[in-house]
């Protein structure tokens, strides 16, 4: 790759993280609000995108990632009154163990079975949230008291309930997620998963140990879902075990078919115009979802890549 | 060229088109802009905005329906009447999805992009719990019609109140002592495997075991399971009361699957209507239901003893004497819980005018005069009956029918009073600031 290249790659997220917090200044407040969750739910997908697209291995259970963080971070922070910080350390440390656990043993499948047994184990865990009521509250889940939700630096305190304060830290963590994917997938080894999407066998042929990058891009991939819950529960304060049911395993995959698999800046895309069909559709009929079923159609018959997939194959082949 | 000129050359001030038009393309604009205008009509006869948020689709479409229909009726009459502050009510609906991140984004959509006064109008718990703390950050009061315990537990915010229908754990707690009194004192109860069947399975036990009852078995139900019959062996022999309560479609082919493993000799059965609103009770399958006991927050079948001011709520809303909409037989309504939404509206009303609520500026006014309101007397606004609300847990209490089914009907067979479901508060919103 030039050197030219890395500057227009690298020269593009910063602009597009330098858009998102000018945005915070001049969107109206409703928007702004949207934006602010918009974000973190993209960086669910982009957590689920370093697995699909660029290693090629489709889950139907990522709500479990996600909902690992947003339980992780949310039942210390609600029974045992732990602060901020370490709660969102919790929520990843959460999703770290449980896409080890799962990676180690879904990986031993493949195709098909990979996303059978992924969506097995994200069934196992939703039902687990459900059966651990007593602390969970199962489906009508928690609330985070709002003076709960605040970081006291000495005097000052930091208030994840103010709109400001929350879209800036949401932009950090999918500012933080971007720049993380982007190291991924231009280093060695995101090019051995790219390999290992394009064809197995051959990556193992020339040497590589394909378990282990696997493995290493399901944790990732889990890692960076769990934030996002973590970041959920504790800037939008709760905690519920919808978050773990299936609905929320198909989501990120939308948004990153919509967005463009395999592209960084796809998700963020994928999740926003998702957010807003549903919200601009919902308001003419209560049949939006078939709205917005048609207009995924439509995508996959005239943009076969996704939006920024089909941009790049079309006109800017150095996007990453 | 001249002439057009000349057209714009308004008093000779040096007004170019270009100016006029601008100033044209300005006044529209104003006149665009939502806020402006609203803002300037506010203290005359600008509507008060109530944002309605609806369950139009997913698990709660059903109950959302019957929903929109009652508060429908409800606003029509309220603005037949003059409104509210002499202001008519307009009511804004969001579909929620029944997702309770749909329904925290819907309650941010009402308070900064449709700027409705309040939000109003939420049954499904986890979509209550979902959007509260929403609701308390932006400030906007929110007034759910939820029968959930959740407001009454202190766990949500000053901004929530349930002061249009009782919460389960008056609802099962004023149903005990007949239960006890009248169909048994061994019960196994039969809830499903969530936060809803916890409440039903946490404060019933208590209080059938206040009257000499026990509950000899609990049995949860995952909600992912369809059918039923390995549970049912768990039910100990000598259960004098099956005591159930299930959410969703399982529940016909639970009852079903209970009459299959009872045949003819049956314990006294006694449920909550909740899985069975918006089902015919004659529909097939349910024969085995013929008997059994039923709680219903307001009667689905017109009574002999109905008040007058029952009839006229019925009659507004549509339902005929079986409970089913005037225009279409087969379209059962959610009786036992809809009436919440009628009577929240009025109290919505009565708090508005109390604290001479003018607009969003007030609804910390608004919120107190709420907390302050104490009792709300039996008639048109409160066809359901008398209540009593308390103001420190946004929670209103009032009275419980028990039904019978009979001859393919509900037939209120006790009425409890208010004082059967009363229990010590454990929370106190009003201590938290506004």
């Amino acid at each position: 790759m030039t050197e030219g290249s890395t500057a227009r790659i690298y020269g593009l997220h910063i602009a597009v993280v330098a858009v998102l917090v000018a945005l915070n200044f001049v969107l109206p407040e409703y928007h702004h609000a949207v934006l602010a969750r918009v974000l973190v739910l993209a960086v669910f997908a982009m957590g689920y995108n370093l697995l699909f697209g660029y290693a090629g291995l489709l889950s139907l259970g990522h709500a479990m990632f996600f909902a690992a963080g947003l339980y992780g971070a949310g039942l210390p922070l609600y029974h045992l009154g732990w602060g901020i910080a370490a709660a969102f350390a919790s929520g990843m440390a959460a999703g770290f163990v449980v896409s080890a656990v799962v990676g180690l043993l879904a990986l031993r499948t493949t195709g098909v079975a990979f996303m059978i047994v992924t969506m097995m184990f994200a069934q196992v865990f939703y039902l687990v949230t459900l059966y651990f009521g007593e602390w969970t509250r199962g489906d009508e889940g928690l609330v985070l008291p709002q003076q709960a939700r605040r970081i006291v630096f000495g005097g000052t305190a930091l208030d994840l309930t103010d709109p400001t304060t929350r879209y800036l830290l949401a932009v950090s963590l999918f500012a933080a997620a971007l720049f993380a994917t982007l190291a991924v997938v231009r280093s060695r080894h995101g090019r051995v998963l790219v390999a290992i999407r394009e064809n197995e066998e051959r990556t193992r042929m020339l040497g590589y140990d394909t378990f282990a990058n696997k493995l290493a891009a399901v944790v990732t991939s889990g890692v960076i879902c769990a934030a996002a819950g973590a970041a959920y529960a504790l800037l939008f304060g709760y905690v519920g075990a919808t978050f773990a049911s299936v609905q929320y395993s198909i989501l990120p995959l939308l948004w990153v078919l919509l967005g463009g698999a395999a592209t960084t800046l796809g998700p963020l895309i994928g999740t926003l115009f998702m957010y807003y069909a549903v919200d601009i559709a919902s308001g003419y009929t209560s049949a939006y979802m078939l709205v917005v079923g048609v207009m995924l159609i439509l995508l996959v018959l005239f943009f076969r890549r996704g939006v920024l997939g089909t941009v790049r194959e079309r006109w800017a082949r150095w996007l990453p | 060229m001249t002439d057009r000129n000349r057209f714009f050359d308004l008093g000779k001030k040096g007004v170019t088109r270009r100016s006029a038009l601008k100033g044209i393309a300005a006044g529209a604009g104003l006149m665009a802009a939502p806020g402006f205008v609203r803002y300037s009509q506010a203290q005359s006869s600008a509507p008060i905005k109530i944002g309605f948020q609806a369950h139009r689709t997913g698990i709660g479409a059903a109950y959302g329906r019957w929903y929109e229909k009652t508060t429908n009726a409800a606003v029509k009459l309220i603005n037949d009447a003059g409104g509210i502050n002499g202001r008519p009510v307009e009511i804004i609906v969001e579909d929620d999805g029944t997702d309770p991140k749909r329904g925290a984004e819907v309650v941010g959509k009402f308070a900064s992009q449709h700027k409705t006064d309040i939000v109003y109008g939420t049954l499904f718990s986890h979509v209550v719990v979902g959007s509260a703390p929403t609701a308390g950050e932006l400030k906007i009061p929110y007034y759910v019609v939820s029968e959930g315990y959740h407001v009454a537990s202190g766990k949500l915010n000053r901004w929530v109140f349930q002061p249009g229908i009782t919460d389960v754990r008056a609802q099962v707690t004023s149903v005990a002592p007949w239960i006890a009194a009248n169909l048994g004192k061994k019960v196994t109860m039969i809830y499903p495997d969530y936060a809803f069947g916890y409440d039903h399975r946490d404060y019933f036990t208590p209080a059938i075991k206040a009257k000499g009852g026990e509950v000899v078995a609990q049995i949860p139900i995952p909600p992912t399971e369809s059918s039923f019959t390995k549970y049912l062996p768990q039910i100990p022999s000598d259960t004098e009361v099956l005591y159930h309560v299930m959410v969703g479609p399982g529940v016909l082919t639970f009852v079903k699957e209970l009459g299959e493993f009872y045949g003819s000799s049956k314990p006294q059965l006694f449920g909550f209507i909740d899985s069975l609103e918006a089902v015919d009770i004659n529909s097939p399958g349910l024969e085995f239901l013929d008997g059994s006991h039923f709680w219903e927050g307001s009667p689905r079948y017109a009574q002999e003893n109905d008040s007058e001011a029952q009839k006229a709520y019925r009659a507004a809303v549509g339902i005929d004497d079986n409970g089913a909409s005037t225009s279409d037989s087969k379209d059962v309504s959610t009786a036992a819980h809809m009436f919440g939404c009628w009577e929240t509206l009025y109290v919505i009303k009565k708090a508005m005018e109390d604290s001479g609520y003018k607009g969003p500026g007030d609804r910390a006014k608004l919120v107190e005069a709420t907390e302050a309101l104490k009792e709300f007397k039996e008639g048109p606004e409160h066809p359901q009956g008398d209540k009593i609300f308390n103001g420190k847990i946004h929670q209103v209490f009032g009275h419980q029918n028990i039904s019978k089914v009979e001859g393919g009907k509900l037939k209120v067979v006790h009425r409890t009073s208010i004082e059967d479901g009363m229990y010590e508060p454990e929370a106190d919103y009003t201590t938290q600031p506004l």
